[in-house]
C-alpha cells in the first residue's frame, strides 16, 4: 500500500513536471515575448534591453529552471494588467471556483447516482425511460444554453434565485446546476450500466441466497463495486467541470478563476495566463492523486495486481 | 408420519427465449427428509441449477416458476411474501455455489461477509456478528480464522475459498443446505477435502443437504438417495444402495457405465451416445427416447411417469423390467 501511495505521488510530481514544460512553453509559443510585452513602436534598443532583463537571452533550459525554481517558490511574477503577484490574484478566485465546481459535482452525483441505481433495478420501465431522456438532455444540451434558459425561466420569471454574483447559497444553485447537468447525464448512465452488470453478477445471487435484505445488497454489496470504474469518471469529471467553469462563471458573473482566466486571455496578461494553468493543473493532478487513492480503498485487488506487475 | 423437511411438489420453472419457452424443470417432484443427503445428478444443462433457484425463488429474470409448489416444514414458499422469503433464505435454507471466485464478493472481507449474512437474520451488534463469522471459519477448518477473516477473496487458495462459501451459507444454521456442485471448479485433492467437511458438518449438524453433482462417485460416498434428472424431468429416485445396485432407468444405467470401474479395466470409458434434447421443444413421451437403446414404439406417445418397483425406488420407465 504505502509503495504504491510513494508510487502514485511519483508519478503526480512527474505530470506536474511536465505541466510546467506546458506552462513555460505557453510564453514562448507565440513567439518573443518582448514584442507582446513592448508597444508597437517601441525601440530595437527598448527590446535588447527588455531581453536582456527577462533573461531571454540565457540559454532555453536555464530559462526553464530559473522559471521552475520562481514557480515553486509561488512566483509567477506580477500581472501585467493588476499589477499583483498573479498567485495572489488567483487565490482571490480560486475558492470560489472549487466552491463552484464542487457544488455542481455535488448536484451531479445526488441525482445520478439514484437515479442510475434506480433505472438499473428497473430496468425498461417507465422510470428507466424517463431516465434516458434525461441523460439525452442533459449531454446534448450546451452549458451556455442550458445557463440563459435557468437564468430566464428561474431568475428572471419565477425570481427564485438571482441571475448573477456570488452571493450566499441561494447565488450557487443556479451555476451549479448549469454546471453540473453535463456531469450529472454522464454519470447516471455509468452507473446505470455499472449497476445492470454488478447485479448480474454471482456474489449478489450469494448475498441474496443469504437472506440479506434488497436494500443492502443493492446499496453496500452492488453499489461498491459499481462504484469502482464511477471514481474514475469522477476524477475526470472534476477536470472538466474545472474547465466548464470558466463558461459557466462568465455567465453567471460568478468571481472565480474562470472569470480571471478569460480576463487574463483576452489581455494577454501572459503571467497570470501561466499561473492560472499551473494552479489548476495542480489541483487537478491533486484530485486525480485523491481519486486514486480512494480507489484503492474501494477495490482491494488493485494494490495487489499492481504491485506483482 | 411427519410431512417430509422440504417438499418439491411438480415444479416447472421457464425461460421465455425468442424460440419460444425453454422449460428448464418441467414437473420436478421430490421430498428431503430431515438429516438427509440428497443426491440430485444428471447431464449439464438438465434443470439441476435452476431446480436450486427456483426453491430459493431466486431464479434470474426472466425466468420464472410457472407452475407447482415448494412446502418447506409445511409451508408453501412460493405462497410467502418477499420479507419472509427473504427470512427464510440463509436462515432456514442456505446455499453453497459451485464457482468460489466469483460468488463472494470481491471488495468487502470473507469476515464482512459472513458478519452481513449473520445481521441478515439475528440482532446484536457488529462485533458479535464478527465473532460469530471467526467461529464459523473455524468450524470450517480455515486456518488462523482470525486474519483470515480480514482477507480478501482473491487473497486466498480457491479451496479456502469454498470454505469460506460454506461457512457464509452455515453462519445461520439452516435446516437445509442446497450445495450447487461445491467441489466441481476444485483441484482432486481439495475437492475431497470440501466433500469431507460437508460430511463432517452435515453429521454434527444434522442438516439435510440436496447436493448437486454430476459426479456419481461423489453421490455413492455422501449420499442416502439420489434423484436422476434428465432434460428437466426425474427419471428415477431410489436409495443410493438400490440405484447402485439395480440401476432401473437407461439413463441412469448410461451414467453408471460412464463410470471408470476395476471390472471394466483397459476397456474404454462408454458415453451415452446423442445430446439432450431442446428444452424448448415440446415433444410427447420420454424424453429420453431418441438417445434410448430399449425404445419401443409406446415410448414416444405416451410420457411415463414414476412408479414404485421397489420401496422407495421409483423409475420413469415403463420398458425396463
Ligand atoms: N438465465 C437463463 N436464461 C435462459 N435459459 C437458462 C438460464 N439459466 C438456465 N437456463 C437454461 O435452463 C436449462 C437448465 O439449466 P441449469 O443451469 O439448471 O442446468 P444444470 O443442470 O445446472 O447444468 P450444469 O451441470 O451445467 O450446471 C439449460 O438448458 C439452460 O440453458
Ligand atoms: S420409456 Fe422407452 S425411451 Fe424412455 S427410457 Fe424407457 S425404454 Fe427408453
Ligand atoms: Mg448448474
Amino acid at each position: 500500500m504505502l509503495a504504491y501511495v510513494v508510487r502514485r505521488l511519483g508519478q503526480s510530481v512527474l505530470v506536474l513536471l511536465g505541466v510546467s514544460v506546458i506552462v513555460f512553453g505557453l510564453l514562448h509559443l507565440t513567439g518573443d515575448p518582448t514584442r507582446l510585452l513592448l508597444p508597437l513602436e517601441a525601440r530595437e534598443e527598448d527590446v535588447r534591453q527588455l531581453r536582456a532583463l527577462l533573461g531571454l537571452d540565457d540559454p532555453l533550459w536555464l530559462q526553464y529552471v530559473r522559471f521552475l525554481g520562481h514557480a515553486l517558490r509561488g512566483d509567477f511574477g506580477l500581472s501585467f494588467k493588476h499589477q499583483l503577484p498573479a498567485l495572489t490574484l488567483i487565490f482571490q478566485t480560486l475558492p470560489a471556483t472549487l466552491e463552484l465546481t464542487a457544488a455542481g459535482l455535488t448536484v451531479a452525483l445526488v441525482v445520478a447516482v439514484p437515479a442510475g441505481v434506480l433505472a438499473a433495478l428497473r430496468r425498461n420501465s417507465a422510470l428507466d425511460a424517463l431516465c434516458s431522456v434525461g441523460v439525452l438532455l442533459g449531454q446534448a444540451m450546451p452549458v451556455y444554453w442550458l445557463g440563459l434558459l435557468l437564468i430566464l425561466v428561474f431568475a428572471v420569471q419565477l425570481g427564485w434565485f438571482p441571475a448573477a454574483g456570488r452571493d450566499g447559497l441561494a447565488s450557487l444553485v443556479l451555476p451549479a446546476v448549469a454546471l453540473g447537468a453535463f456531469s450529472m447525464a454522464r454519470i447516471a448512465r455509468m452507473t446505470r450500466s455499472g449497476m445492470l452488470e454488478v447485479l448480474a453478477q454471482d456474489y449478489v445471487r450469494t448475498a441474496h441466497a443469504a437472506g440479506l435484505r434488497a436494500f443492502v445488497v443493492t446499496y453496500k454489496y452492488a453499489l461498491k463495486n459499481a462504484a469502482i470504474p464511477l471514481v474514475t469518471v469522477v476524477g475526470l469529471e472534476f477536470g472538466i467541470l474545472l474547465g466548464g467553469a470558466v463558461i459557466t462563471e462568465t455567465i453567471f458573473a460568478w468571481p472565480g478563476v474562470g472569470r480571471l482566466a478569460v480576463d487574463a486571455i483576452f489581455s494577454r496578461d501572459y503571467p497570470l495566463v501561466q499561473a492560472i494553468v499551473a494552479v489548476l493543473a495542480t489541483v487537478f493532478v491533486l484530485i486525480n492523486l485523491a481519486m486514486d487513492l480512494l480507489y484503492t480503498y474501494l477495490d482491494p485487488r488493485i494494490v495487489f495486481v499492481r504491485s506483482r506487475g | 408420519m411427519p410431512p417430509p423437511l422440504l417438499a418439491v411438489e411438480r415444479l416447472q420453472t421457464h425461460f421465455p427465449t425468442s424460440r419460444g419457452v425453454l422449460r428448464a424443470v418441467d414437473g420436478v417432484s421430490f421430498t428431503l427428509e430431515r438429516g438427509e443427503v440428497l443426491g440430485l445428478v444428471g447431464e449439464s444443462g438438465c434443470g439441476k441449477s435452476v431446480t436450486s433457484l427456483s426453491i430459493m425463488r431466486l431464479v434470474p429474470p426472466p425466468g420464472r416458476i410457472a407452475a407447482g409448489r415448494v412446502l418447506f416444514e409445511g409451508e408453501d414458499l412460493f405462497a410467502k411474501d418477499d420479507e419472509a422469503m427473504r427470512r427464510v433464505r440463509g436462515a432456514r435454507i442456505a446455499m453453497v455455489f459451485q464457482e468460489p471466485m466469483t460468488s463472494l464478493n470481491p471488495v468487502f472481507s470473507i469476515g464482512d461477509q459472513i458478519a452481513g449474512a449473520v445481521l441478515a437474520h439475528a440482532g446484536g451488534g457488529r462485533r458479535a456478528a464478527w465473532e460469530h463469522g471467526v467461529a464459523m471459519l473455524d468450524q470450517v477448518q480455515m486456518p488462523s480464522p482470525r486474519q483470515r477473516a480480514r482477507d480478501f477473496p482473491h487473497q486466498l487458495s480457491g479451496g479456502l475459498r469454498q470454505r469460506a462459501m460454506i461457512a457464509l451459507a452455515l453462519a445461520s444454521g439452516p435446516a437445509v443446505l442446497i450445495a450447487d456442485e461445491p467441489t466441481t471448479a476444485l483441484d482432486v485433492t481439495i475437492q475431497a477435502q470440501i466433500l469431507d467437511l460437508l460430511r463432517r458438518l452435515q453429521a454434527e449438524r444434522g442438516m439435510a443437504v440436496l447436493l448437486i453433482t454430476h459426479d456419481l462417485g461423489v453421490v455413492a460416498e455422501l449420499c442416502h438417495r439420489v434423484a436422476v434428472i434428465y432434460a428437466g424431468r426425474i427419471v428415477e429416485i431410489a436409495p443410493v444402495r438400490s440405484l447402485f445396485a439395480r440401476p432401473l432407468h437407461p439413463y441412469t444405467r448410461g451414467l453408471l457405465q460412464c463410470l471408470p470401474h476395476p471390472s471394466r479395466f483397459g476397456q474404454p470409458l462408454t458415453t451415452i451416445e446423442g445430446v439432450p434434447p431442446d428444452l424448448r421443444q415440446v415433444t410427447a413421451g420420454c424424453r429420453f427416447a431418441p438417445r434410448c437403446v430399449h425404445v419401443i414404439a409406446s415410448c414416444r406417445t405416451t410420457e411415463p411417469a414414476l412408479e414404485e418397483r421397489e420401496p422407495g425406488h421409483f423409475v420413469a420407465c415403463p420398458v425396463l423390467r
